[in-house]
Order: structure tokens, then sequence, then C-alpha cells
């Protein structure tokens, strides 16, 4: 990059363009599906076209005549080395926890499952092979939706477990104390609303396909793949295949997205492991986009039944939800604790008294669900406020209104909310002023009374949500008491190179997000270093051995404060060498833009830099005595609480209601995410998780038929938007710091998709009032609109 | 197998291809031209868009052997041979226009063709010419953004061609052998399926 840019005062804070961008931008990437090693294989899977049926025989003998076959495998043969499929959050202490193995042995319960392998010299004759596999199935009864699944003598997913509700999870604000029963409060109830939302299944659809190698050949076996979670699958690669950790290394390279779909561990890489161990041979396997898209792990797919218990003055009472969440046939990493993220957030930014949640997870003969950017939050925001959209049309508020006189207003944090969390800070009023503002909102009121009055065939929809959502996953004793099996800790290591250059080793594993251009802002104000002097390293377990990666927008918030440490301890380390180079005392230095100085001195008065304190170790002449010849430093932090990031979203739509199709007309985002490292990157996650909010609410939806053949196997059916689909949107910020944060930071890369899902769709709602229409089931297709306007079929 | 010669960024190649190889795999596999990436296998998401006799292609919709006798421009012959970029690789690093960049390359290559063919767009022409491309990082936003600052030097500057075909291989890459006349492909081009655009 020959950017010259001028250096700002302080690198935290700045637009800077980031470092990532001059290998993406040149094609000089490296994803696991660039990677080949001397001899590699290719491996390709046969999997099911069956929802749910017996193996009764799979013979590969024919595959391997096939030419340039190596191997050939099915379940059958890797039965006994190849474990189960790890689910690390067992919810309930009974919660039904079926088998998963990579390779499906004797039954197979959804459409996609891996049933046998082919490694060849090249990917054509891996595929070409397939073909001449057999199998035999016999087909049993499927399922595929909820309430099926929950009916008396419905066909079982997994027939030896008994049922398919795999838990039921409870959360009583009156049993906890943390607020009063809904019982009671509902007995004073005014108004009581009672609404069923659908969450369709989505698809995450990570540009990059999932890709994965295997080098068995070095003592350890090193697996590259296209990960968010390289540290996690190491430990559960050991765990899973009984290899001892220390014998396996993993490196995650350039990941192409990831929006939750690659926090995983999964069969494949299972599978392409056990392949290479077999041949003794490096082994890659990438998924084709169909593989992917019915193999990969889907995302929402819930029923919600709330009622919300208010009084006339729009002043609410109590909420009560009943939460089907569809695990798909088996469970995956985390699926079962997906619904349990959004039910720390149904009661959202309001002060409600009461509070209960009960949610079941359920089989089906599906591709299994898990984490999709947002996890549990964006449908619970969802949820809530769509109903309190409704509440202020029962009550006669605008939702605004309605929202304002239920909130926590900035002056009542820390607060203690009803699901038992502490919101440690927010100002909603200051960024839902700033939303109405940069909206026009009194004015485009104005213009919907007039349009309806006008009897006009393109009617004018306002969509109001406001949000806040958990962030900085996680205090580890909160994730221990909700029986998750790991910590939520992060790591950074700060290593000080002989000539001042800086190596930042982090245990977060970026896929877009930008953690090499931040990381380097941050230690460079934190060293006094040139933000070019910053190398981040991540993704490897060789040189970062110990992490819990990204997702739950934890890296700059848990990640970010354990490398802030790192760097006061490096300053620390430092400071008896400046002090014994200046020839003064300790405690007379000061650490101060980037030079250790006598406290007091000039700015310009002659200072020794970290640069200076590297090269003394790396001589080590004339060190202090007892002071060890390194500045290298590591920290590990625990976050002790969650960060509350909050905004306010506002939708202007124009529903043409002759055709039912939906156009945004204006969109304005305003978060608070606290205080920002890179408004420029902060301001690229709202536009994207923006998008993908839209994408929900109009566009997407994975669709299974009866059988269990899913309907959506392809781009073409399975419609991620393109630029021609979507807006151009506002996108501002308040700024409330995180006050346990050293940076003040509380995390921004699921925000855009929690709020923008309800905004489009009650801005339709809103839309269509007029016309007795109070729900659209999503994607709101044209179709579904139009139908709507017809006759309230809300489906 | 069939013989076919592509020039791909500057260079000649002759190689033996299998009739039903697909250029991007060829690309990638056969000449290591991996900058350019797979990401469906419909043609729906555009990662693979090269510029094919000047034209963007999904070269996941094209055979290798349409290819022959044909120069080839993808992400990695886009910038100068001093390594200065292309205005369009410039404008998406300015704008922040990428974020995982795994589309980028498509994305890239299909706006160069954009803006070869219109010089000055508007936002609808832009969101529209770049349709057969997915993003789904960036919600296209800053992509637009960057298209258009893109635009704006290009007009300013006279010079959208890409730099490798203009000033011949980067550095240090192997020189292929002088041109000659490469063999007839197997079947008529007429016959074979028209790249998706």
């Amino acid at each position: 990059m020959t950017i010259m840019e001028e250096r700002p005062a302080t690198e935290v804070g700045a637009a800077r363009r980031r470092k990532e961008d001059a290998r993406l931008i040149t094609g000089r990437t490296m994803w696991t599906e660039n990677i080949t090693l001397p001899g590699m294989l290719h491996l390709a899977i046969l999997r099911s076209p069956m929802a749910h049926a017996r193996i009764t025989r799979v013979d590969t003998s024919a595959a391997l005549r096939e030419p340039g076959v190596v191997a050939a495998f099915s379940g059958a043969d890797v039965a006994d080395v190849q474990g189960s499929l790890p689910c690390a959050w067992p919810v309930t202490e009974d919660m039904l926890l079926p088998d998963h193995p990579p390779l499906a042995v004797d039954e197979v319960r959804h459409v996609g499952e891996a049933v046998a392998v082919v490694v060849a010299r090249d990917r054509p004759s891996a595929v070409d092979a397939l073909a001449a596999i057999e199998v035999d199935y016999e087909p049993l009864p499927v399922v595929t939706e909820m309430p099926d699944a929950l009916a008396e003598g419905a066909t079982l997913v997994h027939a030896d477990k008994g049922s398919n509700k795999a838990y039921t999870w409870v959360y009583d604000s009156g049993e906890t104390g943390a607020g009063e029963s809904t019982d009671t409060m509902f007995a004073d109830a005014e108004v009581i609303i009672k609404r069923r939302y659908v969450q369709q299944r989505l698809i995450p659809a990570f540009m990059e396909p999932r890709s994965v190698v295997v080098d068995p050949t070095g003592d350890q076996h090193t697996i590259w793949s296209a990960t968010q979670i390289p540290h996690i699958l190491r430990f559960l690669l050991a765990v899973v295949t009984g290899t001892p950790e220390h014998k396996v290394r993993v490196v995650a390279p350039d990941v192409g997205g990831g929006f939750g779909g690659k926090l995983q561990v999964t069969g494949d890489e299972i599978i392409t492991f056990l392949a290479a161990q077999r041949v003794g041979k490096p082994v890659k396997y990438t998924e084709s986009r169909s593989d992917s898209i019915i193999s990969a792990h889907h995302g929402r797919d819930q029923i919600q039944d709330l009622e919300l218990a208010a009084k006339r003055d729009g002043t609410v009472l109590g909420l009560r939800v009943k939460l089907l969440a569809n695990m798909g046939a088996y469970m995956g990493l985390v699926a079962p604790g997906v619904p349990l993220l959004g039910a720390f957030m149904y009661n959202a930014i309001y002060k409600f008294p009461s509070y209960r949640f009960e949610c079941s997870g359920v089989f089906t003969n599906t591709t299994i669900t898990d984490a999709y950017r947002g996890a549990g939050r964006p449908e619970a925001t969802y949820a809530i406020e769509r109903i309190m959209d409704e509440l202020a049309v029962e009550v006669g508020l605008d939702p605004i209104e309605v929202r304002r006189r239920n909130w926590i207003r900035h002056e009542e944090f820390p607060f203690n909310t009803v699901a038992g969390l502490t919101y440690d800070s927010g100002n909603y009023e200051a960024a839902t002023d700033k939303a109405m503002s940069l909206f026009g909102y009194d004015e485009l009121r104005r213009e919907q009374a007039a349009r309806r009055e006008a009897g006009d065939p393109v009617q004018l929809g306002i969509g109001v949500s406001t949000y806040t959502e958990m962030c900085g996953l996680a205090p580890s004793r909160v994730l221990g008491a909700l029986r998750y099996g790991a910590g939520g800790w992060e790591s950074a290591t700060v290593r000080v190179l002989p000539t001042g250059k800086i190596e930042v080793v982090t245990g977060t594993s970026p896929h877009g997000q930008g953690h090499e251009t931040a990381w380097s802002q941050i230690v460079a104000d934190q060293l006094g270093v040139a933000f070019e002097d910053v190398e981040v390293l991540h993704g490897d377990t060789r040189t970062s051995h110990k992490g819990l990666d990204t997702y739950g927008s934890r890296s700059l918030a848990v990640g970010g404060f354990a490398l802030v440490n790192a760097c006061v301890r490096v300053v620390d380390k430092a400071k008896p060498i400046a002090a014994h180079l200046l020839e003064c005392d300790v405690s007379d230095l000061e650490f101060k833009g980037g030079a250790f100085r006598v406290r007091g001195a000039p700015s310009d008065a002659a200072g020794k830099t970290i640069a200076d304190c590297s090269l003394a170790v790396f001589a080590a002449h004339d060190l202090p005595d007892g002071v060890e010849a390194t500045l290298d430093a590591e920290a590990t932090y625990d976050p002790a609480n969650f960060s509350f990031p909050h905004g306010t979203h506002l939708c202007a739509t124009e529903v043409d209601t002759e055709t039912g199709a939906v156009t945004i007309r204006s969109y304005v985002a305003v978060d608070d995410v606290g205080r920002v490292i890179n408004p420029m990157i902060v301001e690229g996650q709202v536009h994207g998780g923006v998008a993908q909010g839209i994408a929900q609410a109009l566009f997407e939806e994975a669709v299974y038929d009866e059988e269990g053949n899913l309907l959506t196997g392809t781009f073409v059916d399975y419609t991620p938007p393109s630029s021609a689909d979507l807006p151009d949107i506002v996108s501002d910020r308040t700024e409330t710091p995180a006050p346990d944060h050293p940076l003040g930071t509380k995390g921004v890369g699921e925000a855009g998709t929690i709020a923008s899902t309800p905004a489009v769709v009650n801005a339709i709602v809103d839309a269509l009032r007029p016309y007795g229409v109070d729900d659209i089931r999503m994607p709101c297709t044209p179709e579904r609109v139009w139908r709507a306007i017809q006759g309230g079929d809300r489906s | 197998m069939t013989r076919i010669s592509v020039t791909v960024d500057g260079v000649r190649y002759d190689d033996d291809v299998q009739p039903r190889t697909l250029l991007v795999h060829h690309l990638r596999e056969q000449l290591g031209k991996v900058g350019t990436v797979v990401g469906c296998d419909t043609s729906n998401c555009g990662s693979c868009t090269v510029l094919m006799a000047g034209e963007s292609v999904k070269s996941c919709t094209v055979l290798a052997v349409q290819a022959d006798g044909l120069e080839v421009t993808t992400v990695e012959g886009l910038a100068g041979s001093g390594g200065e970029l292309h205005p369009v690789q410039q404008a998406f690093h300015d704008r922040h226009a990428l974020q995982c960049g795994f589309c980028t390359p498509g994305m890239i290559m299909a706006a160069v063709d954009l803006l070869a063919e219109n010089p000055d767009p508007t936002d609808a022409e832009i969101r529209e010419g770049l349709e057969g491309n997915l993003c789904r990082c960036t919600g296209y936003q800053n992509i637009v953004r960057a298209v258009h600052d893109a635009a704006a030097t290009i007009r300013a500057s006279g010079t959208p061609e890409p730099a490798s075909v203009a000033d011949g291989p980067m550095p240090g890459t192997p020189q292929g052998a002088p041109a000659t006349p490469s063999e007839a492909p197997p079947v008529p081009a007429e016959a074979l399926p028209r790249p998706v655009p």
C-alpha cells in the first residue's frame, strides 16, 4: 500500500484504512482452498438424499476400482474411531443428547448427512467415483415441522431417545427474585396482547465455502480449516478423535466470512482428519455451495408465542414467552444455548416488572441449526419490538412514545433487569432523538397521514426498532452457571522485537472484522509505536496457542481488554530498564507520548522509547540486576459482565398495495457501541449487519418439503440480496463508553442484524394498518404482503 | 485432452486440459491463479469473475477451451508492474468496500468492466451493474461508493485499461514462448454455451 496518511493524534478513533486489504484486493490470499501440499489427495463426500432412513448396505468396493481412487470408506468402516460431534452446551441436566457420528453408520436423519467418502488423486476423480458407491436405504417416516414433532405419537428423529423434545429451559423472574411473578402482574393487566411470531430458517451463506486441509505427515498433524474457532476446534478435535491435543495444530488462515456459520466443529473436519490419517497423505476437502447449504448449520427457526400485559397508559406489567427452537436432526456445537442468549434479551431496553421465558428444543429431520449472526438476540429483539408496536396500536400511542414510557432512563444505569442482568450503561433517549432527527420522523408521519387520507395505492410505513444486546461473550462464571462447556476469557501476547517492532498474538480469530488494523491501532497508542510497526498474528495454534476465538461480538470487548493489559505489562517491564538508561529512579518516570521521561519534564526532553528498551534487552549488556531480558508480556482477561450496545433504527417503506412490492425508502441506524477504535470499520459492520437483517425481513428463507428435501438448496433458490436489492442507509452513532472497559468499547458485530429485521417488518405492517394488517410472516415477499392486504392471511 | 493457449495476466500458458475443465479450475489448479475464487456452483455469486478478451465473465461458466487464444485478466494482473493499484482496487481500499474479501476479486473485476462500459454510472447503474456479484459482508453501500470514486479517478486519468494488459507481465513472472497461432478448439466456439456475463 502506498497511501500516505497524516498520523492521527491518537490511533484509537481514527478511520485507518485496513491492513488486511493489501492482500485481499490483489488476490494474494491464503484461503484454505488455496493450499496445496506435496502429494496432497482430494476427498469427496457422498451425502444422503433421504431425510430419514435406515442404512442397510454401503458398498464402496466399486469406487475403489475407479481411476485415481486411493481410498473409499463409509461410516461403518470408521465407527469405532470417528467419535461423536460435540455439543458444548447441554443447557439442562436431562437434555437429550443423541450421538452425532461424522459419517452416518446405521441411520440418516436429514438430507445432506454424510454417508461415505472417496479419496482420490484429484477432485474430479474423487467426485466421479462417488457415483460408484452403492447405498441401500430403508425409508423411515419424516418429521420436519416442530408442532408435528411434538404431537402425540409423532415420528421420532431418534427412536432410542423416546421424544423429539430435547429439553425445556425456564426462566421466571418471580422464582429468581429479579422481578415479580407474571401471574401476579398479569392479574392487574388492563391490556393483554398475544401474538405468535415465526422466525424462519435462515442460511448463514458466508461467501467462502468451508474447506479443510489435513497434513498428517509431521509430528504434529496440521489441520487448516475455514473456521471461526481454531482454538476450540483443536481442543474438541482432541476430545472427539482421541488424538493428543499437543499432536494437533490448527490453522485458520484467511477466512471468508462466518456470521456464526463457521462456529462449528464439523463432520467434514473430522472426516478429513480421519481420512488423512488413514492414507498417510495430506487430504483436502472443499464443499460446493450446494453441499454447504445442505450440510452446514442453519440459523433461527423458532416459533415464538408472546403474551404482553400492560396498563391502558402503555406501561408494561409483564411478558411471557413460550418458544420452540428447531435444533434440526442433531445438536450443534452451541445450538441448545442459542435461544438462551435470547432469553435474557426479551425485556430489551425496558423496565418490565415481571418476565417468564420457557423454551423447548425440538428435533426434526432437517439440517442442524446453530449460531447465526446475533444468535438468539435477533429473534428476541424481533418479537419484543413487533409486540411493542402492537401495544402502541392497542393503547393509541405513537410507537416511540410507548417505548419511552417503558425504557430505562439514562440516569437509571447501572440497571438490574428482570432477566437478571446488570446493564452497565446506555442512553436510549439520546440515540432515539438523534435517529428521529436524522430520519425526519415527524415529517414522515405527516406524509403518511396525507397519503392515507388520499388513498394512495403506495402507502408509507414507518418502522421503529430500539434494541440492546448482550455482547462480549462472556463472563466465564455466567457461562458455567448456564452449563456452557467452556469459559469466556480471551488472551493476548505482545512480543517486542529487538528493533522495536511489535508482534501481537491474539486469541481472537478474525474473518473479515479487521482485527489486524484495529489491534494495531490499540497497540500503537498503548506503546507509542507506529501503526505500521505492529504485526497482528492470529488463527494458528502454533503461534497462538491460547484463545477462545471470534463470535458474539466478543473480540474487542474481551480480546481488546486482554490486549491493553498485555501492553500495560510491557510498559511495566520496560520501566526499570528505561530508568536504568536514564539514570533515574523508577518512581520518577512516567510513560507518556510513547516515551519514558522524568515526571514533569517537557515533552521534547530526552526520553527512552519502547524501542530503546527493547534494544537494551536484546543486547542485555547492561540491564539492572534481576531484570529479565525480555519485554514480552501476556494477558488473559475474563470479563466481569457482558457489554450492552444499544441503538435506535428507523425504517421507512413504500408498500405498493396493488402488487405487494416493498421498497425501503430510507433507513437510519443510530448505534451506541461505546467508544470506537475505528469508525470506518464500525460503519462497515453496521452496513453489513443491517443488510443481513433486511434479508431476513424481505428475502431469505430455507424451505423444506414434507419429505424433508431442502427446496432452497442453491443460490438460485436461497437468495442472499444483491446490490440491486438493498438501499443506502444512514449510519450514525451516539457514544456512551462502557464504564468498566479500559477502552470503553462494547461490540458491534451483530447490532445491525439485531435491530434491522423488526424495523423493516414494523414499517411494512405500519403501512398496512389501514388495511387491517397486524402481521406478515417473514420474509415479506410481494406475494405474502399482497395476500395480507387481501384479507389478513398472515402466512 | 485438448491443447489450449491462454494469456493470463500478460503471461502465455500452453496446457492440455480436459474438455470439461472450467476456466476457473484451469486458472486456479493448473496456473496457480488462486486469487480468483469459487463461491458457488450455480453462477450466482460472481466471486470467480475475470476479464476474458476484455469483458467480464464468470469463469465458472466458461470452459477452459473457450478461452483458447484469448487474453484473460484476473485480479492478480490488475495492479501496475510497479505494484501501483488499479483505481478500482485503490477505491475499494479507501472506501472500506470489503470485509472478509472473498467476493472482492470478482467484485473488483466486475466493477472494472462496468466502468469500461459506463465511465460515469449513477448509483442505480452501479447497483444493477454489479447485481451478479454477491457480497455477504458489506451491504454493498461502500462498494457503490468505491465504484464512484474509481470512476472519477479513471475519468480524470484516462487509463481504464488493466495495467498488466497495457504494460506486459508483472516482474518476476515466467515468460511464455512467443505467441504462435493456437490449435483450433475441438468444438466450434458457437456451439459452446455463451459465458454468462
